[in-house]
């Protein structure tokens, strides 16, 4: 039978076979990587053949972490894999183009006038044309154009604005900049050097887990994804690493086969169910309910019923849950309060930032004592505070070590009755809480408590001799037991009780190793981060924070740029000028595409306790009086141009920049200096040039799409909404809306996508196989390279080159319109990790505003700091290619700075290293993508051993973690963990002897260095730095906070310690204290769905997931992943809504809601569970769109179209610890899950082009 | 014993993503080219559904495979009518073959009209355009993974060919939101033992390699019969419409006669395939395409030589084996996985081709219980730790349907030997299920403490090196070189196809 096995050694039979043999050849291969908003930082390796790029593979050289982990390779997923398709596609942007009604406009101007900012004038001063011109945005009518008319507008348009209007409305928005650094870096540095202002991204994508800042003051940080295999039971929620971390999904698989319990959360059968031992079926943005029920269950029986050795001391170590709490008297009567302070002790009061500082209490002692790790300890004023800036517990004062109660249930002097609130049933529950007293110097004698006993009262968890609405038993349905959850879930309460159990005795066996993975899909709920806060409750509960193979490992979006330490001084050119101007993204086009007029009085929709007690009932309110005190940046900055200013504080007598800043400081406080978002309408406090690059920015970034086309763009659009937010402002100038209150919009990019189709020009950008650039992720701990294997195609230029060249025409403009240096005056707010995050302790229990209160603006306290800042107009150019003299003093981030003098000559006297010399000077060259990345690497912690060890003796400054206080932290630990645990972190000192942070941590890498042309060849795993948390050393798996727990560094919050509890007037009145649950928001009181038809619809809560086919946008419009999907635009719809709308699976559907329309086909399936419509994230409303059939019967919109975002205020408070201002760090999300659309079949199944 | 060495590959469908990524690899090396659009020679589906093309696996429908004629031999089910005479009746007319409507109109997008289109009064667009006949198209139809992740569930999973056997109460899985189950199943030519497309082809073009046991079709005297397209169950030969030759997986020899992975292995980023060289004794095929269905596993196991066997050793020898293919052969994972721990399955042995490549079944979620069909809460059906394998939500007779002719039995093995290794494993690392609990576990299934050991080491923990254990071959003496001109060969390979390229060959 077996004649078929040929044994032929015969060219002439076999020698066809060569014929696929040529096909597997190839002239080189280069590692390259991929620079769209995508957390897999894979490596791949690019073929060229014949010049031509043919295909890719994963690179599989990653260095092992250590032989008991599944290694990384292959890194790379479909969408990657499909990236080659890209660079010879006909969807490639060969040639920079522009929009014909510009270009005509442009040519006119040109020739009645020689200068270019003249011509410009003539455009946009025109008004009739130029709502002609912005009415033809996204209408088709490109010309082929040269890159030098394209720099010349450019420059004209960027010196036009800075002239009439000041810089600060030049606009940047490049995103995520971790995939490729220098990339972002290039206009970033380009923007910051002209006085223009970064919009910015984490936030905005909705990607910021506010509830990380507010437990940790961390932006993020999280486990790489080799350490899920550490775990021995992970619950993943909103999140399937199938889709959104393809290349890391392999551990999902494999910690099963290590023996852990897989449990899934998610509302459909999503694709990572499939791995689960158990999937918890919930309903769509129920996850807080079920977490708060399994606290109840974790604290009942892990603390009450008995209770785990660990555990407590963990809470002890490194949370708040010691700290003793006031309370105040609401109209219900006692609530929970603010935290003692040693300001409220005399014998703590020492004048030494005492609102800054807290108090546990010593039974031993019996008192309330002042420990060390607050905020003040910080920022010390005398002496003897120094190096207490730990979590250590010892007396503020004597330095002596405590050991603090977590509950004083057992030494009370008394119980009070307390109000807690179930705000979604409006239900007050009257709980005893056990409580010590204690003299106050402001109050006298008063009730204090422990967090953890206040936390106990609020989960509903009794205690013999507590009188009180407690739950009597699992099965009492009171907030928040695990029959209470039922009704928001779905889940029954044994499956609470089951999950609460298991979770809690792993972590107790294996000492912390239970873990969350979450993603995008909780995190867009706009209570995201109470349901965050709920499960991240259960995470530190159980001592899961800080150990391998437990803790909060919230995946969404790329936020992990290793060498932030240096490469943030480049991209944002603070080696010339500091600070940078960053705006909060979500406030900005909230308030900008008017999206806020269409949200009705915030206590509608947003529960709280007292509605009357809020101080606004407008969300934009909330956010006008945010700017002025300092919490959240605004530009432009004033009504009035900041040159203007500075020149009339300068004519008005200012002697130096001191003055002219008290002279504006004044004026503010006088009313003759306003805040352009006092009145955002006005056309002087629009913005005016959008510069996209690296960013789909009216695409998949634009969350309320139709309300940017109609306000922002000034096109066509398919609003049918009404405004409702007149009636309710206070604070905030209301104006009839403007259309179009944008100049001019240019996209450089790679493909012609949503976003290049409604700019007015469109630049041609390398694909990343044709640049050079550096990638980290935190889903691995590799720094790795973007290697151009064949120069860029056609006439694209590199995002560095083709900033490096608009540069070049700005100087040359400039010169004739700004010949000499410049002063403006800088705005800017209290930033997080400088001593603004402790100017407004709010001591009244209520917001400091200086304008409401009858206070006095005073900068950088009270309000925004100013500063008098140099614009060099004519120089910008070489100072864009010039490592600048700022990179020769402190730099750093996260408060861990170091000289960076030694560092920078030692480098510029390299015999190699190309220099610029300019002005009498001569700098470190930028000229090049890749001396850039030499650079970063060179002074970056992560990359330069000798760096990271002087950042480490910083930070033991800062905390005083040497000599007897790091053994004594280091002993504790071990009390804390045990022998076993304790003994697996790595030990550098083989004798046992540290001399502190910096020998143990940054001692055994002070020799490694790391350049470009290392990681070309192989990735290089980054080094164990104080600017992160997570301790990488001898093959240990990243794990966020590791660095906390085991050397008691503190978090960079408000106690330095981990936070239940959000101590701050504004979380207070919004009942947000302790973690709570709030459940979705109410669609009948959204204003979205109370204008559209109802005719055969049926009514679903509208989910907008990552999908399968793309990151975000990128690779939606490429052929390979549209073929494998199905080719265009779909809606998820449940097979029995779907029958019951007569929609059949590929049926043409309109999705509507007031916000817009959406026409797709339909994919009918029995995994989306009822009453829910999944549109993935994110499609381009290029691609196979027809015409819809209602409202302005114009092309469809695409999932973006149904839309509005909203904004939650309690996320705009500032000055107060980890709540002060971050870029990307700190601020509001827009949501846009707690949407309804509309879905019907589209008549007929007629579809027009 | 007629000694073969065969290259294989085995899939983990327990760790299967649904990522595709093999698909595009393959796709981007062997078939970015006109005529080749529409093949996926690797590519992957969710069960239960239809697959590509359209329900392949229904051989009532396609007629591919073999059958037992009533006296017991072989017979290719296209073979209707008395053998090779009837073949040539219908040379012209294959009823059987799949035509576009199974597979798909190949499309891609107006992109210029996006960079073209005039000054108007609306938004443009990129239309759908058939790459076959380069007219608009108002609607895609279908794809080749058109109901992936279960879309288009009442038509298409409801309709997969595997469900046949199952009970009501099993089938609710289709319906039932509670009940549901998906999983992965990527693809590729099995390169059988027994292989239909092979016996098919009327201008004998294709042949299984000595020397590996590829299946290739030789690209110069393919005639387009199609007959194996027909002919393979799995529909794995496509025909290229373009220069009118049969194309197929060619198991990547250029790579792996090179020591490398294939394409769709190398980029598998679930780490779920394994590619070893496994021993087989090509005397016995056809003895054992010949079992009864719920002997055709073990069959197939039996097959299968032992490597280390001193015999086996010499037969290898005898039949031109290199040193290190045998050394290959003996570090093999396929070896490990088919035959020495059981946890791996052919794929459809009831077509009879004695496929080649393996698949290890998925462990699956635990049911819950049918409260929440009444409008309340959703709750497992077990409070254990983990789950029993019975109380998981795929059926194992769908499994059985799709990996051993309905044999149940050896299904069940697979999935509780991995639970038991899980649980083994978790007891190291962990240390609450308890020892008896454990060793209990490991002895019902039958695997030692060391099993468990090595079977964690492969399935979870093992690098690139261990997954695929692919010996070179020997070019001076396999295959297309003239062992004599090796000197020679040296200075010239590569030229020759170029060259032709340019006199205008059309591939």
């Amino acid at each position: 039978m077996a004649t078929w096995i040929q044994d032929i050694v015969n060219p002439a039979k076999r020698g066809w076979e060569e014929f696929y043999r040529n096909r597997w050849q190839y002239d080189k291969t280069v590692r390259s990587t991929h620079g769209n908003n995508c957390t897999g930082g894979c490596s791949w390796m690019v073929y060229v053949k014949d010049g031509i790029i043919t295909w890719e593979l994963q690179a599989i050289d990653y260095p092992l972490l250590n032989a008991s982990l599944p290694p990384y390779e292959p890194r790379g997923c479909q969408r990657g894999i499909s990236a080659s398709w890209y660079v010879y596609s006909p969807v490639r942007i060969k040639y920079p183009y522009l929009r014909s009604s510009l270009m005509d406009a442009w040519k006119a101007a040109r020739a009645s006038h020689s200068d270019p900012v003249d011509a410009w004038e003539s455009i946009v001063t025109n008004e009739e044309l130029h709502k002609k011109i912005k009415w033809s945005r996204g209408k088709g009518g490109f010309r082929r154009f040269d890159w030098d008319t394209a720099a010349e507008i450019i420059a004209s348009a960027h010196i036009y604005v800075i002239k009439k209007y000041g810089p600060d409305r030049n606009m940047a928005f490049s995103v995520i900049p971790a995939m490729s650094q220098i990339s972002y870096a290039s206009g970033a540095r380009y923007h910051q050097l002209i006085g223009g202002v970064s919009l910015s991204f984490y936030d905005y994508y909705t990607d910021l887990p506010p509830s990380s800042p507010e437990i940790w003051g961390e932006q993020t940080d999280v486990g790489e994804s080799a350490d899920w295999y550490m775990a021995g039971y992970v619950v993943i929620l909103g999140a399937t690493p199938n889709r959104t971390r393809t290349p890391d999904c392999h551990f999902v698989s494999e910690l099963r086969h290590g023996g852990a319990k897989l449990v899934v959360m998610a509302p459909d059968y999503s694709e990572v169910t499939k791995y689960a031992d158990l999937w918890v079926p919930v309903k769509t943005g129920s996850d807080g309910a079920f977490w708060m029920a399994v606290n109840h269950v974790i604290l009942k029986e892990f603390y009450i019923d008995r209770q785990v050795p660990y555990f407590v001391e963990y809470q002890k170590a490194y949370t708040d849950l010691p700290l003793l709490v006031k309370f105040i008297t609401g109209k219900n009567g006692l609530e929970q309060g603010r935290l003692l302070k040693a300001c409220d002790l005399a014998e703590y009061d020492d004048g030494d930032n005492p609102e800054w500082k807290f108090a546990e209490w010593d039974a031993k002692a019996n008192k309330a004592r002042i420990t060390y790790g607050g905020m003040g300890f910080r920022y010390p004023k005398n002496h003897e505070n120094h190096g207490k800036w730990n979590t250590l517990n010892k007396d503020g004062k004597t330095g002596e070590a405590f050991d603090p109660e977590l509950s004083v249930y057992d030494i009370k002097d008394d119980t009070v009755e307390c109000n807690f609130y179930e705000l979604d049933t409006g239900e007050v529950y009257k709980r005893h809480v056990p409580v010590k007293y204690v003299e106050t110097k402001t109050q006298g004698r008063i009730p204090v408590t422990t967090l953890f006993d206040l936390q106990l009262a609020h989960c509903g968890v009794g205690r013999p001799g507590l009188a009180g609405d407690y739950a009597k038993n699992y099965d009492d349905d009171k907030a928040f037991s695990p029959a209470w959850q039922e009704k928001y879930t779905g889940i029954g309460r044994d499956t609470i009780i089951q999950v609460g159990r298991e979770w809690a005795a792993n972590a107790e066996v294996t000492k912390g190793r239970s873990m969350i993975i979450v993603g995008a899909s909780i995190n867009h709920w706009y209570h995201a981060d109470l349901i965050y806060r709920a499960f991240t409750g259960a995470l530190m509960l159980c001592g899961c924070i800080g150990r391998n193979g437990g803790g909060m490992n919230h995946y969404v979006g790329q936020e992990k740029l290793a060498a932030f330490d240096s490469w943030g001084m480049i991209a944002h050119a603070v080696d010339w000028v500091a600070p940078p101007r960053f705006q909060n993204t979500p406030s900005y086009w909230y308030i900008h595409t008017q999206q806020w007029k269409y949200d009705g009085a915030i206590a509608d929709y947003c529960k709280v306790p007292d509605a009357d007690a809020l101080d606004y009932k407008h969300t934009a309110d909330f956010n006008v009086r945010a700017v002025r005190t300092g919490a959240l940046p605004w530009y432009p900055q004033f009504n009035q141009n900041n040159f203007a200013l500075y020149d009339e504080a300068v004519r008005a007598g200012a002697k130096n920049d001191a003055e002219v800043v008290d002279y504006v400081a004044k004026g503010i406080n006088d009313g003759k200096v306003n805040f352009a978002i006092d009145d955002p309408d006005a056309p002087e406090n629009w913005p005016r040039n959008l510069f996209i690059w690296r960013a789909n920015a009216l695409g998949s970034s634009a969350r309320g799409q139709e309300y940017f086309f109609k306000f922002l763009l000034g096109t066509h659009n398919n609003v049918g909404a009404d405004e409702v937010a007149q009636p309710h402002l206070k604070e905030i100038k209301f104006r009839q809306s403007p259309l179009g209150k944008l100049d001019f919009l240019v996209d450089l990019n790679m493909r012609m996508n949503t976003t290049p189709t409604y700019c007015d020009m469109v630049l041609p950008t390398a694909h990343w196989y044709e640049k050079e650039d550096i990638n980290t992720t935190d889903l691995h701990s590799y720094i790795h390279p973007m290697g151009a294997a064949i120069a860029p195609s056609w006439e694209a230029k590199s995002d560095w080159n083709a900033f490096k060249f608009i540069s070049e025409k700005f100087s040359e403009i400039a010169k004739k319109h700004f010949p000499k240096p410049m002063k403006e005056i800088m705005a800017f707010p209290l930033m997080h990790d400088s001593p603004g995050e402790i100017a407004q302790p709010c001591l009244d229990d209520k917001v400091e505003d200086w304008k409401v209160d009858g206070g006095t603006f005073v900068p950088g306290k009270s309000g925004p700091n100013l500063k008098v800042v140099t614009r060099d107009y004519a120089n910008i150019d070489k100072m864009w290619r010039s490592l600048g003299p700022g990179m020769q003093k402190h730099y750093g981030q996260h408060g861990v700075n170091i000289d960076g003098g030694p560092l920078y000559d030692e480098w510029i006297n390299r015999k190699h290293t190309v220099t610029e010399e300019w002005g009498g000077k001569k700098y470190i060259s930028l000229a090049e993508a890749r001396y850039v990345a030499d650079i970063i690497m060179n002074f970056s912690g992560v990359c330069n051993g000798e760096v990271v060890y002087r950042q480490w003796k910083e930070e033991e400054h800062h905390t005083g973690l040497h000599g007897a206080q790091f053994a004594e932290a280091k002993e504790t630990v071990r009390e804390i963990l045990g022998r076993e645990e304790a003994d697996k972190i790595p030990l550098h000192s083989t004798d046992g002897i540290h001399d502190g942070l910096a020998d143990e941590l940054g001692g055994p890498n002070r020799n490694v260095r790391m350049t470009y042309h290392d990681i070309l060849a192989q990735p290089r795993r980054t080094l164990t730095s104080p600017v992160w948390t997570g301790d990488s050393r001898s093959g240990r798996s990243y794990s966020a906070y590791t660095i906390q727990i085991d050397y008691r560094v503190p978090w960079r919050t408000l106690t330095g310690r981990q936070h239940y509890y959000m101590d701050h007037p504004m979380f207070l009145q919004f009942g947000e204290g302790l973690m709570t649950h709030k459940y979705k928001l109410d669609p009948n009181k959204m204003n979205e769905i109370d204008k559209s038809d109802r005719t055969d619809a049926i009514v679903c809560n509208y989910i907008t997931p990552h999908g399968k086919w793309a990151i975000h946008s990128t690779h939606y419009d490429n052929l390979r992943m549209l073929t494998l999907s199905r080719g265009g635009n779909v809606l998820w719809l449940n097979d029995g809504d779907s029958e019951s709308a007569g929609i059949k699976d590929n049926d043409w559907v309109e999705a509507y809601n007031d916000n817009g329309i959406f026409v797709c086909r339909a994919i009918v399936s029995a995994r989306i569970p009822t009453g829910v419509a999944f549109a993935y994230h994110s499609m381009e409303r290029t691609v196979n769109v027809p015409k819809t059939q209602q409202r302005n019967i114009i092309r469809s919109g695409f999932h973006n179209s149904l839309t509005r975002q909203r904004l939650k205020p309690p996320l705009m408070a500032g000055g107060y610890g980890q709540f002060s201002y971050c870029f990307n760090g700190w601020g509001p999300i827009p949501i846009i899950r707690d949407t309804t659309v509309l879905v019907r079949k589209l008549k007929n199944q007629e579809v027009s082009w | 014993m007629d000694v073969r060495a065969q290259l294989s590959m085995s899939f983990s469908l327990d760790k299967c993503i649904g990522c595709h990524t093999c698909s595009v690899s393959c796709k981007n090396v062997w078939t970015t080219r006109q005529g080749a659009e529409y093949m996926w020679w690797n590519n992957v589906e969710t069960k239960p559904g239809c697959g590509y093309p359209l329900a392949w696996e229904d051989q009532d429908r396609y007629k591919g495979g073999w059958e037992l004629t009533s006296s017991g031999s072989l017979r290719l089910k296209l073979l209707k009518g008395p053998g090779k005479l009837r073949t040539l009746a219908n040379i012209f007319f294959q009823p059987n073959l799949p035509t576009i409507d199974d597979y798909y109109e190949p499309f891609t997008f107006d992109y210029d009209n996006l960079f073209n289109a005039p000054a108007g009064d609306d938004q443009p667009t990129a239309r759908p355009k058939s790459l076959l006949t380069g007219e608009f198209m108002d609607k895609i139809v279908l794809g080749p993974n058109w109901d992936d992740d279960f879309g288009g569930s009442p038509l298409y999973a409801t309709n997969d060919p595997n469900l046949k056997g199952l009970s009501d109460s099993q089938k609710l899985c289709l319906t039932q939101f509670h009940k549901l189950f998906y999983f992965y199943f990527p693809r590729i030519c099995n390169h059988c033992g027994n292989p239909g497309c092979v016996a098919s082809c009327p201008s004998g073009a294709i042949y299984k390699r000595g020397e590996d046991g590829i299946v290739l079709i030789d690209q110069d005297t393919c005639r387009a019969w199609r007959f194996c397209v027909s002919a393979c169950p799995y529909k794995k030969p496509y025909f290229n419409w373009n220069n009118g030759k049969s194309e197929k997986c060619i198991f990547c020899y250029p790579r792996l006669e090179t020591g490398q992975a294939n394409a769709c292995a190398h980029a598998c980023t679930g780490r779920i395939r394994y590619v070893g060289v496994i021993l087989y004794d090509a005397d016995r095929i056809e003895e054992t395409a010949k079992q009864p269905d719920d002997r055709l596993v073990e069959a197939m196991r039996d097959l299968i030589l032992d490597p280390n066997d001193p015999a086996v050793i010499a037969g290898a020898r005898a039949n031109g084996l290199e040193d290190n293919w045998i050394l290959a052969a003996q570090e093999s994972p396929q070896y490990n996985l088919f035959k020495k721990w059981r946890i791996a399955l052919p794929h459809h042995p009831e077509f009879r081709t004695v496929p080649m490549n393996y698949y290890i079944p998925p462990l699956s979620p635990i049911l819950h219980q049918a409260k929440g069909d009444q409008g309340g809460t959703y709750d497992p059906e077990n409070m254990e730790f983990f789950t029993d394998v019975e109380l998981m939500r795929i059926p194992t007779k769908f499994l059985a349907n799709i990996l051993s002719a309905g044999n149940e039995s050896v299904v069940i093995e697979a999935l509780k030997k991995q639970m038991a290794v899980r649980m083994y494993i978790r007891q190291q690392r962990v240390g609450d299920l308890g020892d008896a609990k454990v060793q209990s576990a490991l002895r019902e299934v039958g695997l030692s403490e060391q099993d468990a050991v090595d079977i964690n080491r492969l399935l979870a923990l093992a690098t690139f090196n261990e997954r695929f254990v692919i010996p070179e071959t020997h070019r001076e003496s396999k295959t297309t070189v003239d062992p004599r001109t090796m000197y020679e060969k040296r200075g010239s390979v590569g030229f020759g196809v170029k060259k032709k390229e340019f006199l205008g060959r059309s591939w």
